[in-house]
């Protein structure tokens, strides 16, 4: 202990006064040389002689000095921070270089951490909650295979047969309008059946969850806060617990806050809960506990496992019992889906995390690539250096501990670099992220990835950096006179190979890019069935207005004239479900002669409108008429129909004039006055469910949430604040939210697909610019070594664009071949994109030729620079100069 | 110069320095000086090693040191034993004794 404590303390007293420590070191060498000298002079030698035999028999007083001040770890240090300063001298005297490896280490590491940050929770963690392995994720199968979503019924029945699970849940969106504040917000919420935090094993930090008792139709109306809403709309109040909220003009009770890292993985912008309070008992298949509109999630008792629960699923699905009636389209006749939550949460997301991370490694393999490339070039410039240096007597683990201190000062600067650009890259990629693609909740910088990125660089680094100047010192001073930029053949090789590889590489990832770009392009020149452009809507909440469907649409139709008069507004309509809305209100139609049903019951889309509606929103009309203000209550009640909905229900035939059934069975039905185009309602990649719309006066009830379109002659932002004052003029306590034009809707509809793309486009771009400055490296290093041979041939009557050519020939060389290797990478990549395309092959063309014209073009450029300086060579003076 | 080997055998140095020191305080030269005398010219210190070692010596806690002014007017430091260094050449000696012996042993009987 005392001796680690003197080694300590006499260390530090050596760093902190290093001169006086190395004047004692010199002043008792010297004293021991002249202790010596005086010895021999003392028996009788001439001075000058003396000294000579001292040296002779002790060596030189400064090596003495030397293996003295080396001593200790205090010696060491010192060296070490000699070393550093050497280093970075060295870095600052080429900032180019310098700059270069930062920024290519930077890119390379912040791009990896930052992606595998982002995908980790969705690739490889499994979900936030006690035993997660145990909870299951429970579909219905529709005919055609694809998973379905479930009615209030099935659940009943599962419940209350399933041994297997023990405990199951259902839900369903919620977005209700919070007011009270100063402005009404809409809520991202969920209705949950009682049990729901039960499955996940998360329960609130203050309050209570729910109770089963509260779970039914006329119960007490509750709601649960996420724990960012109670920190941001409520001031984190202690006392929260026992107020009442007015979520859609309902008086609920906050009964709990869930705790802070609770991750909400079945909605992730969910804030709030409150209860489904549907029916446990309900009276017939007519009711909202049939419809198919609940996802469903279970958790398996102890001991079992997703695999269990999928066999009694099955079994209980094929086992109908006559105590649990199942309505035809809940017959189960096709089993159920159970999956492992984890799978059903990420499934949407995984494809996009693989390609995210197969394109980062690459950008990483880029990057070693780069590095390499300019670590050699350094070592062979600085071939003349290090013989220097070991003529002046520095040993080769001096000169490797030189290297290593450049290396390791290299890779920090990188690192640092790296992680600022990777705790950027993780905050843009948490904001621009659209929901469904993450668990952003969960996403955080990724220690591990630093780490891992940080390591493989700095090992490039150490490995390129090092070896070959290894390899040098070895060489002898003789060597000194080569300071020119000399390779050696294999070396040149390697680097060509290095360079044909970037390429590649680069190519893989443009043409990833390039496709997912044409995929939206395609994706946004999709007929809509609208024109949005000069559209604004805003949806307005009729929810606090008295009861009676004859003050719901009084209110409605009041607000609608008003905003009609408003100058500016070209014309304004109503719909209870606006396309690309994220709404999605569907009911069963089938045909009738007015009595009995004929034929199947297949889902549509219902819109529930006011006559201008169609015309607003510039949907065309290809048969008979659009709905008028003539379809009063009291008309006959009338429908038009999606063009794809005629010819599913009616072939060839005329469609106008027949009746139709939609939802709950009308005496007398719909008849059918029109078709119109079909609209994209879900997203624009999909190809939709057909349309019905139907005068909202003569539908079954008056919906109290509704859609205002506007259609504006100058820019909708400008009109909206008259608008909204319009409506508030009728009735100024009835919320309106969600205002922005219509183009937004359909843009953010896509927002998926355009993060991804732009991913893809910061990858691709940082590939190519990397692949692009290797290649430049490399091709000017060639014309400086070859500057001689240039030279030779320039005297002896080569003509300039002779010269230019042989180097051009030689880049280009180079980049056609990476360009070709790449091709065949992207075509056998391709696959893996599948999913995130749009009518776009995965050998697309037109993306394989313009990747390929890009490219070359680039390269074109970076090899042209070099080759003019080839030819721009005095061969007097290179041929002197040899 | 002779022929003669006279780098000091692996491990030995700090045996002789502390023996060195043990008949009374010196410095570097001092030390050189004496073990080449005592071993008659067998070993030859070189002042990198030797002042090496002694740093190391007094960072064990063997040895003190202390700047003094030489009759030249020169700065010199002076090397004392300290009681750790007292009891760490006997354990050396020691030590030494039982090889050698062993070695002298197994020379002997090749011979």
């Amino acid at each position: 202990m005392t001796r680690l404590w003197r080694t300590i303390r006499s260390g530090v007293v050596n760093l902190l006064r290093r001169r006086n420590a190395d004047r004692d070191v010199s002043d008792e060498v010297r004293h021991f040389m002249e202790a010596a000298e005086a010895d021999l002079i003392a028996q009788g030698m001439a001075p000058e002689e003396a000294r000579r035999a001292v040296r002779l028999e002790y060596g030189d007083d400064l090596a003495a000095r030397e293996d003295v001040r080396q001593y200790g770890w205090e010696g060491w240090t010192d060296a070490l921070l000699c070393d550093l300063r050497l280093s970075a001298r060295n870095l600052r005297r080429s900032p180019g270089f310098t700059t270069v490896v930062a920024l290519t280490l930077g890119l390379g590491i912040g791009g990896a951490t930052s992606i595998f940050s982002v995908a980790r929770p969705v690739l490889f963690e499994p979900l936030p909650y006690p035993d997660p392995e145990r909870l299951v994720s429970i579909d219905g199968r529709g005919d055609d295979g694809t998973s379905v979503q479930s009615a209030f019924g099935t659940y009943l029945e599962l419940a209350d047969r399933s041994r297997t699970l023990e405990a199951l849940a259902v839900f369903r969106p919620w977005q209700p309008t919070l007011t009270g504040g100063d402005e009404p917000v809409r809520l991202d919420a969920q209705s949950v059946s009682a049990g729901y935090f039960d499955v996940l094993g998360v329960h609130p930090a203050l309050g209570r969850g729910f109770e089963a008792e509260a779970d039914r139709p006329g119960g007490p109306l509750q709601v649960i806060l996420s724990d960012g809403l109670w920190r941001g709309r409520f001031g984190a109040d202690p006392a929260i617990v026992g107020r009442t909220l007015q979520l859609d003009g309902s008086t609920h009770m906050v009964i709990g806050v869930m705790p802070r890292t609770f991750e909400n993985v079945t909605a992730p912008h969910a804030r709030a809960w409150a209860l489904l309070q549907y029916d446990d008992t309900p009276v017939s298949f007519e009711t909202r506990e049939w419809g198919r509109h609940l996802d469903m999630i279970g958790r398996t008792a102890p001991g079992t496992g997703v695999t269990d629960a999928r066999e009694e699923l099955g079994e209980i699905a094929g086992d109908p019992l006559p105590d649990f009636p199942r309505p035809e389209w809940a017959a189960l006749s096709r089993g159920l889906s159970v999956r492992p939550l984890r799978d059903a949460t990420t499934a949407d997301a995984r494809p996009t995390m693989l390609v995210f991370l197969g394109a980062v490694g690459l950008l990483v393999m880029v990057t070693c690539a780069n590095l390499t490339l300019l670590l050699l070039a350094r070592s062979a410039r600085r071939r003349g250096e290090f013989a220097m240096r070991s003529a002046l007597g520095a040993g080769r683990s001096r000169l490797a501990r030189y290297l290593l201190t450049e290396s390791l000062l290299l890779s920090t600067v990188g690192g640092l670099l790296g992680f600022l650009f990777a705790h950027l890259g993780v905050t843009m990629l948490v904001a621009l992220s659209p929901a469904s693609l993450t668990r952003v909740d969960a996403v955080g910088l990724d220690g591990t990835a630093l780490a891992f990125a940080l390591g493989l660089t700095t090992l490039v680094g150490v490995a390129f950096g090092l070896v070959p100047g290894l390899h040098r010192s070895a060489s002898r001073p003789q060597h000194m006179r080569e300071a020119g930029p000399g390779l050696s053949r294999k070396n040149r090789t390697s680097r060509r190979t290095l360079v044909v590889a970037q390429v590649a590489m680069a190519v893989v990832l443009l043409v990833g890019t390039g496709l997912i770009l044409r995929s939206t392009q395609r994706l946004f020149s999709v007929p809509l069935g609208f024109q949005p452009a000069q559209v604004l809507v805003l949806q307005v909440h009729g929810t606090g207005l008295p009861s009676g469907d004859a003050a719901t649409h009084g209110f409605f139709d009041r607000a609608l004239d008003a905003v009609g008069s408003v100058p500016g507004v070209v014309s304004a309509a109503m719909t209870s479900q606006l396309p690309l809305s994220g709404d999605a209100d569907v009911y069963g139609v089938a045909v009738t002669d007015g009595n009995d049903v004929e034929g199947a019951n297949g889902p549509a889309h219902r819109y529930a409108v006011s006559p201008g509606y169609l015309e607003t929103m510039g949907t065309r009309v290809r048969r008979g008429r659009a709905l008028a203000a003539t379809d009063v209550p009291e008309a006959p009640p009338v429908a038009v129909v999606s063009q794809r909905l005629a010819s599913r229900l009616f072939g060839e035939g005329n469609p106008i004039g027949r009746v139709i059934q939609v939802g709950p069975p009308r005496p007398g039905g719909y008849t059918i006055v029109g078709v119109v185009d079909d609209v994209k309602q879900t997203s624009l990649s999909e190809e939709d469910l057909d349309g019905v719309y139907i005068p909202a006066h003569q539908w079954h009830w008056a919906d109290r949430v509704r859609w205002m379109t506007v259609r504006v002659a100058g820019d909708p932002v400008e009109v909206l604040p008259s608008i909204r004052d319009a409506i508030w003029s009728v009735d100024g306590d009835q919320p309106v939210v969600g205002a922005q034009p219509m183009d937004t809707l359909v843009t953010r509809s896509e927002d998926r697909r355009r993060f991804v793309l732009m991913v893809m486009f910061a990858f691709a771009l940082a590939a190519t610019a990397l692949a692009i400055i290797g290649l430049y490296g490399v091709m000017s290093g060639m014309v400086a070594e070859r500057l001689p041979e240039m030279g030779l041939r320039a005297a002896l009557g080569a003509p300039r664009e002779r010269i230019v050519g042989l180097v051009f020939r030689q880049g280009m060389m180079m980049t056609a071949a990476g360009v070709a290797i790449g091709v065949l990478g992207a075509a056998a990549a391709g696959k893996t994109l599948t999913t995130l395309l749009f009518e776009v092959s995965t050998l697309d063309p037109v993306t394989y030729v313009a990747v390929g014209t890009l490219l070359v073009v680039a390269a074109g450029i970076a090899c042209i620079v070099p080759a003019i300086h080839a030819a721009r060579v005095d061969p007097a003076r290179t041929l002197k100069a040899d | 110069m002779s022929e003669q080997n006279t780098d000091i055998i692996q491990g030995t140095l700090d045996m002789l320095i502390l023996k060195t020191l043990s008949l009374g305080s010196l410095h570097g030269y001092g030390i050189a000086k004496r073990v080449e005398q005592i071993t008659q010219n067998v070993f030859k210190v070189n002042p990198g090693s030797l002042l090496t070692a002694l740093k190391r010596m007094e960072r064990a806690g063997w040895l003190d040191s202390e700047w003094q002014r030489t009759e030249t007017g020169r700065r010199a430091k002076y090397y004392a034993l300290t009681p750790a260094g007292r009891k760490q050449l006997a354990i050396e000696s020691e030590d030494w004794r039982r090889r050698s012996a062993a070695v002298g042993r197994l020379l002997m009987a090749e011979g």
